[in-house]
């Protein structure tokens, strides 16, 4: 599967684009790192990758076919601050039921204890809600996943933990992982390619 | 500036615990302790950085430093700055004059002030009572030529600056305080690589100018590059104070399993994580704090919590280390 975007153009307010002419394209089973400095862009191209955002030009396709309006988003994204990305009034078990059944396997390779599926968000730490952040996002629906700066606030255990399973994953499922970091490092440790951003602007 | 030598810490921080009062159900109150038998100190001249997973707890330590802990906390163990043991009326006379914090973001600043005139008030309050608007200018606009911040923005405001020039903001505060010993929380999560290289450059300056530096954060790396010595913070407590030269190699020189393996898992290293995670305050193990985790556990492990002891250099809190 290919999942591209071509010539995207955004902007937040008039005049002032974030991203233009900006074309990204990652196959199956591919890990690629997208860098570049501070608001260069790499978040809002991540959220128009995953359908959060529409650009105002150009387009992002599927194998070709524009991504679906409604169902299963094929596109996952995690987020950087996983206490901003799940409901607070649900205890965990709930959120990480939002993407269908958990996988009990995936579950066990990211180290999610059974007595934590009774807590509410407020009693885990950041690192044991992200790897629930991680479990919701990956589905067998799930053909790529962008990781915002997914670990960086993380201790390197737990960011080591959190990776190992997603790159585990990925290889079995064929699934294609787009990393955003600013962490030279973890781009170089993880990725087959990367993608500056520096040069669309 | 001061006068001490380097030798004499600055702020000596022993056996600091701190617990929180909370509502379990109706009024039962239950008590949680987030921070444990927590020792550090920092000398003047020098960068220590507490490194730790966010979310642990290791603000706290600024906080509990500062005096500004909710009014649900309690504490206890010593906090000394200058040898002088840290009261809530010192912590108050001396806050902000000899003791600055560089908070996390740009939501610490007034949202509706002047860029410029908060830094000038940070000047007027180090000067004790007598504001003088002129010379507290002077300084703000020095701090700023430092900086690399334009003349023009000491008129902006908050929302108008960019996430790099608001963090050079939050440095110059610090600056103008002359403050001999600067706190440091989370200070470069969100800068790309250039502005972390400047905002860790302001933080070596400091230093060098004879102020002791304390710098919380949860990324090694970045306090690898600056700080002298690391504080290892897990499970609510430092397992390990470390010189930075230690972190090299395969941390064969470093004293804790848990440093260790922190130091193994980073990405330029083997990635290769150990498994488990931290335990909960309120469901801490028996004995050593690491031990369900840790390939050197024997049966003595259980059997109490470790001290903090003097290794090579270095504190450690574990019992095989050598």
């Amino acid at each position: 599967m290919l999942l591209e975007a071509s010539e995207i153009g955004f902007r937040y307010s008039k005049n002032q684009w974030v991203l233009r002419g900006v074309s990204v394209a990652i196959r199956s089973g591919e890990v690629v790192g997208l860098i570049g400095p501070s608001g260069c862009g790499k978040t809002t191209l991540g959220r128009i990758l995953a359908g959060y955002e529409r650009p105002h030009e150009g387009s992002v396709a599927l194998d070709g076919k524009a991504l679906p309006a409604t169902g299963y988003h094929p596109v996952q994204l995690v987020f950087q601050h996983p206490e901003k990305a799940v409901n607070p009034r649900w205890r965990m078990r709930k959120t990480l039921a939002e993407g269908g059944g958990p996988d009990e396997q995936l579950l066990a390779a990211l180290g999610i204890q059974e007595e934590w599926l009774s807590r509410w968000p407020n009693e885990l730490s950041g690192g044991e809600l992200q790897r629930f952040c991680v479990a919701r996002a990956l589905r067998p629906q799930t053909r790529f996943l962008i990781a915002d700066e997914m670990t960086a606030m993380l201790d390197g255990i737990t960011q080591a933990q959190i990776w190992h399973a997603v790159l585990d994953y990925a290889r079995k499922q064929e699934m294609g992982v787009l990393v955003v970091s600013h962490e030279k490092s973890l781009i170089n440790r993880l990725c087959t390619r990367v993608v500056d951003l520096t040069q669309f602007c | 500036m001061p006068t001490q030598t380097k030798s004499k810490p600055i702020l000596e921080v022993e056996e600091l615990s701190i617990s929180f009062a909370q509502y379990t159900s109706g009024l039962r109150q239950s008590s949680l302790k987030v921070i444990a038998d927590l020792s550090v100190s920092v000398c003047p001249g020098e960068i220590v950085a507490v490194v730790g997973s966010s979310g642990s707890g290791k603000s706290l330590l600024a906080h509990a430093i500062l005096g500004i802990l909710p009014g649900n906390a309690a504490i206890s163990g010593s906090i000394r700055f200058a040898g002088q043991k840290l009261t809530a009326e010192y912590q108050e006379a001396i806050r902000g004059r000899e003791i600055a914090l560089i908070p996390q973001s740009v939501n610490y600043l007034d949202p509706l002030m002047q860029v410029g005139k908060q830094v000038r008030n940070a000047a007027k309050i180090a000067r004790g009572s007598s504001p003088d608007r002129a010379a507290a200018r002077k300084i703000q606009r020095e701090a700023f030529a430092r900086y690399n911040l334009a003349p023009e923005v000491e008129r902006l405001l908050p929302f108008q600056l960019s996430g790099g020039m608001a963090r050079r903001v939050l440095v110059a505060t610090a600056l103008v305080s002359s403050a001999r010993l600067v706190i440091a929380d989370e200070p470069t999560p969100g800068l790309d690589d250039a502005a972390v290289r400047e905002t860790l450059g302001c933080f070596r300056e400091l230093a060098d100018q004879g102020r002791g530096v304390l710098l919380i954060t949860h990324d090694i790396e970045t306090a690898l590059e600056i700080a002298d010595r690391i504080a290892v913070f897990y499970a609510g407590t430092t397992v390990e104070v470390a010189p930075v030269q230690d972190f090299s190699g395969g941390g064969e020189a470093l004293r804790h399993p848990y440093t260790k393996a922190l130091w193994r898992s980073l990405p330029k290293n083997d990635f290769a994580p150990i498994p488990g995670f931290q335990p909960h305050p309120n469901a801490l193990p028996e004995g050593c704090l690491f031990q369900p985790r840790c390939p050197m556990a024997t049966p003595e492990c259980t059997a109490g919590r470790p001290e903090m002891r003097a290794v090579r250099e270095g504190m450690v809190r574990c019992i095989h280390a050598s």
